[in-house]
Order: C-alpha cells, then structure tokens, then sequence
C-alpha cells in the first residue's frame, strides 16, 4: 500500500498543476463553428429570420387590413401605397402575404413537428424491438412510401374538411386538418432513418455499458440512444419543414388548402393564376416567398449536415 | 433470378391489398356518402333513396362492403362516374396515356440531364462545374412545380408567345403539323416535370458516384491504364447506378403528385386533372379509382426497379 500513495500524490499534482490543454467547446458550440463554415447556410439562416420576424411583426407595422376591398385600386402594380399591388379586389398583397405567411409557415412547422413525433416514435420502436414489431412497422411504413401522396392528401381534405370546421371553426378546422394529414404522410423518412441509427448504436460499447448498469430499455432509448441518433433527425427534420410548406402551398394552388378568406401564399397564388397575363406582380411576389422560404431552409438544412456529423472534420 | 422474382412478386399483392384497405377505410370514415346529395332532393321519395341504399349495399358492414368493392375493381368492373355518365374505366383509359406519356418524357429528360450532370460534377468535385451544378441543384428542387408552370407561361406564353399555354387533346392538324404542335404544347409541362426531378436526382447521382468512385478497384482499373472515361463509364457508373434505381423508383409517388400539379396547371387532360375534377364535382367512384390505379402504377414501377436491381446489381439475386 505504501507504494500507492506517492503515485496519487504524484497523479493529483499534476492534475493540480497542468494547464488545460483547451478550453472545453460544448457541442452546440462546436456545431455552430461547423454551421459558420457553410457560408450558403447562414445567409439562408439570416434570411429565414427575417421572413419569420416579417410575418410575426410584420401586421403590426404595415396597418393595412387584409380584407380592405377598394374597386378604384383593382390589379394595381407595386406603388408607394401598395408595395406589392394589389389583386382583383384591390386587396394589398403586401398584407395578405404578411399574413398569409404565419399560416404558411406555422404550418410548415407544425406538420414537421408531426412527423418527427411519429418517425421518431416509429422508429424507436422498430430500431429497438427486432423480429415481428420491427417488420410490422418497416411494412407499415414502406406502404405509406408507396402511397401516392398528393391524390391521398387530395382526398382527405376534401372528405374531412367540413366535418374539421364544423367542429374547430373555419380556420383551425382546416389548420388541424392540413397539418395532421401532411404531417401524417412526412413521418416515413424519419423513421427509417431513426431505425437504421439505433440498429447501430445499440451495438455500441456505451449501450453496452449502460445495459451491463442494468438500465432498464426505455431508460437505453431515451438517455444514450436517442440523444446520439438525434443529429441526422434535426437535418431530416429541417428538409421536412421544406416539404411541409410545398405541401401546404400545393395543396392551396389547388384550390383544395384553405379557404379565400385565409391567404396563405399558395391560395394567393392559387387566386391570381387567372390574371397571369394583366398581372403578373400578383403571382410573383407569394411565389418568390415559397420559393426563399424553402431555399432558405434547404440551405439551412444542408449546413446542419456538415455541423452535426460528427464524422466531418472541418 | 427466378426465385427473386417470385418473391419480389409475392410481395406486391399484400401491398396492393394494405393501399385498397387504407383507401377504403378513408372513404368508409369520411362523413357524408354519395347518396347524401339526394337526400336533399325533394323530388327522390324516401323509399326510392331506401332502396338504392339497399341496392348499393350502403346499409351494410364495412367489410362486406370493402370485399364487395375490391372484388369489383379486380374484375375491372370500376364503377360508373356519376358527373360524366361513362363507365369510369372508360374515363380512365382515356386520360391514361396522356398522364404516361407526360411522365415517361419528363423522366427521361430528368435522367438525361441529372445522369450526365452527376457524374461529371463526381469525378471532378468542387470544381466549378460542380459547384454550379450543385448550386442550380438546389435552386432547383427548391421551386415548386407550380411556381416553375407558372414562371414558365409567364415567360414562353404571355410574354414571348412561342408556346401555346393550354394542352388541347383535339388538334385538328395531321401529319407533321400535328407532331409540331404537339411538341410545341408539351414542352413546358414535361420541362416542368424533368427538371424539378432533374434537380434532386443529380445531387443523389453525384453523392452516388462519389461513394464508389473512391473505392479500390476504380483505382486498379486507372493503374491498368484504362482511359478515365472507360473508368467512369464502365466501372464507376454502373455500380453508382444501383442506390439510383432505387431512388427513382422511390419518387415514384412523388412524380405522381407533380403529374397532378402540372396537369392541372397546363389543362392537360390526364389522369391527374380527372382527379382534381372528380374531388370538385363530389364525383366518389372517380376519385376512388383514380388513387387506386396511381397506388397501383407506384408499385408497379418499384417492382420493374427491383427486377433492374437485380440485373444490375447480381449479388442480390443470389440472397
């Protein structure tokens, strides 16, 4: 026993006196470093915050409301009273659009948190559980691959959509509705993603570990393994907010998204479509805030890859 | 080969069977039935409607209705479209070739372009062609097909007037007149189409590519001295080609939806502005059909992509 003590001695001076060898990043920190590099990405982060603060403030500052129908100012072109034009009813685009957007957006978002709750709980499941639960699942999910998207979100809506805003009011109904069936048919990607990650890491020496403990399964999933598959599913998650909002617009366009009287950018385009020819503004301008929107988040989505693969040394 | 076929065959039926169940249970929850119209009607007696209920099989439990119903679609027996007063089979068949033919163009332009492009921004990455090309990539599957239609008539119909903007079944010219126009009045929906694949499948080529064209032997073939295209035509694409496959074969639903889209924005009369019309006229047995046969087309292209799976990749068809 003698001879141990002058080795810890020795241990903890060195330990005392040793300078650090460097200053500890966390991991959100080292992401963000990786996220800089990616140039395309933080400017389409930048340019994210600034639709999103557009929308969220911006009815507070452009007074003008979205529903104020002037004849004399039909399909006007962008003036100083009118930034954006105005439509066939003399409505200021500028407005419908701030507007329209939150609901465009918020939708985006919602639908993916949707999704993720379902992929992620799908695929946990299915990634922890092997045999028959595992291919129940992986059938049920490349069925819904299979499923031809659009005709299927088509038809929902339109037997659903009554009977939804008869019991939430118009605007939630259709809100509750559109979100649940996008979100119903985005979840299969993050499933088999989240799968295929817990197929490897419930193999790994910590899992192991922790198993050895004698932790208990959920407490596996929940406290080693799915905080470490959790990088590709932010990424995964990020494209998802990108569908959700074509989905929502496509579904717009078509006539068959919102009512009139909620104009998200897809039913203002979905509205000018007619007038293509007189006025073109009217089209542009929601069809540009899809289109950056959705650009933006792409970007923002590939730099999350580079940032959060642990893998990439850069 | 055999066996894997065999397999990959009985796969298909139960996934036929889950899509008719899933149809079906929606329509069975939807609120509302086809006789809900006629409920209002003053001049249809109460016992009229009885009886067409009965006739119908309303009344009965869902799964005898759903047996009744599958037996029905299987016999090619699809019902009859209320608004247009034709078999809906007939309807179909109509609308169908347009949609493929639309389809199968846009997708041989979106291979053309995204085949090439991949490769060639692989072998040479972060080159600027690569860059450029990655750049437009994203651009690209970031514009919705309608936005792109719309730009398009903007550009090509209303401001330039070379291409007309409305897709008409009907042309009255013949020989090569009627081949000009018709070329002239699909190239914006099938550019549309194409290119908004186009964009997504070259970043998936080119990631492809860039997974085997690492690997050893492609540096063995270089060190014999092989040409670098021989390298990457013969040895690099091939095996590159095999997740590409798959990946198409996976779109496959999404082409669907984009099929609706530009359809309905061109008025080409396919099967996907049937669908749109048939959900605005409440017309059921049409829409019915028409997903039935999408779900059905999907699955029929995933198996053709498993049988090229298998041709290009022989290793599976030993497992």
């Amino acid at each position: 026993m003698a001879g141990s003590i002058p080795a810890s001695a020795t241990a903890e001076a060195v330990l005392a006196t040793a300078p650090l060898p460097r200053r500890s990043v966390s991991l959100w920190a080292e992401a963000w470093r990786r996220f800089k590099r990616h140039r395309l990405a933080v400017l389409g982060l930048a340019v994210l915050i600034l639709m999103i603060a557009m929308v969220a403030f911006g009815p507070m500052l452009w007074r003008v409301q979205i529903n104020d129908i002037d004849f004399s100012a039909r399909l006007n072109t962008p003036t100083p009273a009118h930034p954006f034009g105005t439509d066939d009813l003399g409505q200021d685009i500028l407005a419908r659009m701030l507007y329209g957007g939150r609901i465009s957006l918020a939708v985006g978002l919602s639908a993916m948190l949707m999704a993720m709750l379902v992929g992620v709980t799908i695929g946990a499941v299915a990634g922890i559980s092997r045999g028959v639960v595992d291919g129940a699942l992986m059938w049920l999910t490349n069925l819904f691959l299979a499923l031809p998207q659009l005709p299927l979100l088509l038809i929902l809506i339109y037997l659903f959509r009554d009977s939804l805003k008869g019991a939430f009011g118009p605007e939630v109904g259709v809100f509750v509705l559109v979100v649940l069936v996008i979100g119903g048919f985005g979840w299969m990607s993050v499933a088999r993603l989240v799968r295929a990650q817990f197929f490897s890491l419930r193999e790994k020496e910590f899992v192991e570990a922790a198993r050895a403990l004698g932790a208990s399964v959920p407490r596996q999933v929940v406290r080693h393994i799915l905080p470490n598959s959790l990088g590709p599913v932010i990424v995964a998650g990020t494209i998802n907010v990108a569908a959700a909002i074509i989905a929502e617009s496509t579904l717009s366009f078509l006539g068959l998204g919102f009512p009139p009287d909620i104009p998200t950018w897809g039913r203002i385009l979905f509205d000018s479509k007619e007038y293509l020819d007189i006025a073109p503004h009217w089209a542009l301008f929601p069809g540009t805030a899809i289109f950056l929107a959705v650009l933006c988040i792409n970007f923002v989505g590939d730099g999350l890859r580079d940032a959060l693969d642990p893998r990439r040394v850069l | 080969m055999g066996p894997y076929l065999l397999r990959r065959l009985l796969t298909v039926l139960p996934a036929v069977l889950g899509i008719s169940v899933v149809l079906f249970t929606v329509l069975a929850l939807a609120p509302g039935d086809p006789f809900a119209e006629m409920a209002l009607n003053p001049n249809v007696p109460p016992e009229v409607q009885e009886n067409l209920r009965k006739q119908f099989g309303l009344d009965d439990p869902v799964w005898q209705r759903y047996f009744r119903w599958l037996f029905a679609m299987l016999q090619g027996d699809w019902g009859f479209s209320f608004i247009s007063r034709v078999n809906v089979d007939t309807l179909i068949w109509q609308r169908l070739p347009v949609t493929l033919a639309v389809i199968g163009a846009s997708q041989v332009l979106a291979l053309l372009i995204a085949l090439p492009v991949g490769i060639y921004s692989a072998a040479r990455p972060y080159s600027w062609f690569d860059r450029i090309a990655s750049t437009l990539a994203f651009i690209g599957f970031s514009l919705p097909t309608f936005f792109t239609g719309l730009l398009l008539i903007l550009l090509f119909s209303i401001k330039l007037d070379w291409l007309p903007f409305v897709y008409r079944a009907d042309l009255s010219a013949t020989g090569w007149e009627w081949w000009s126009q018709q070329l002239k009045q699909s190239i914006m929906p099938i550019t549309v189409l194409g290119l908004f694949q186009a964009a997504g499948w070259t970043r998936y080529v080119r990631s492809a590519t860039l997974d085997v064209i690492r690997l050893d032997y492609v540096t063995t073939a270089r060190s014999k001295g092989l040409k670098e295209r021989a390298v990457i035509l013969k040895h690099v694409a091939r095996n590159a080609m095999i997740p590409v496959v798959t990946l198409v074969a996976l779109t496959m639903p999404q082409i669907f939806g984009g099929a609706v889209i530009t359809e309905q924005i061109f008025r080409v009369p396919g099967i996907g502005s049937l669908l749109i019309d048939a959900i605005q006229r409440n017309d059921t047995p049409v829409v019915m059909a028409v997903t039935f046969v999408s779900a059905c087309l999907v699955i029929l292209f995933n198996l053709i992509a498993d049988i090229l799976y298998g041709w290009l990749d022989p290793r599976i068809s030993y497992r």
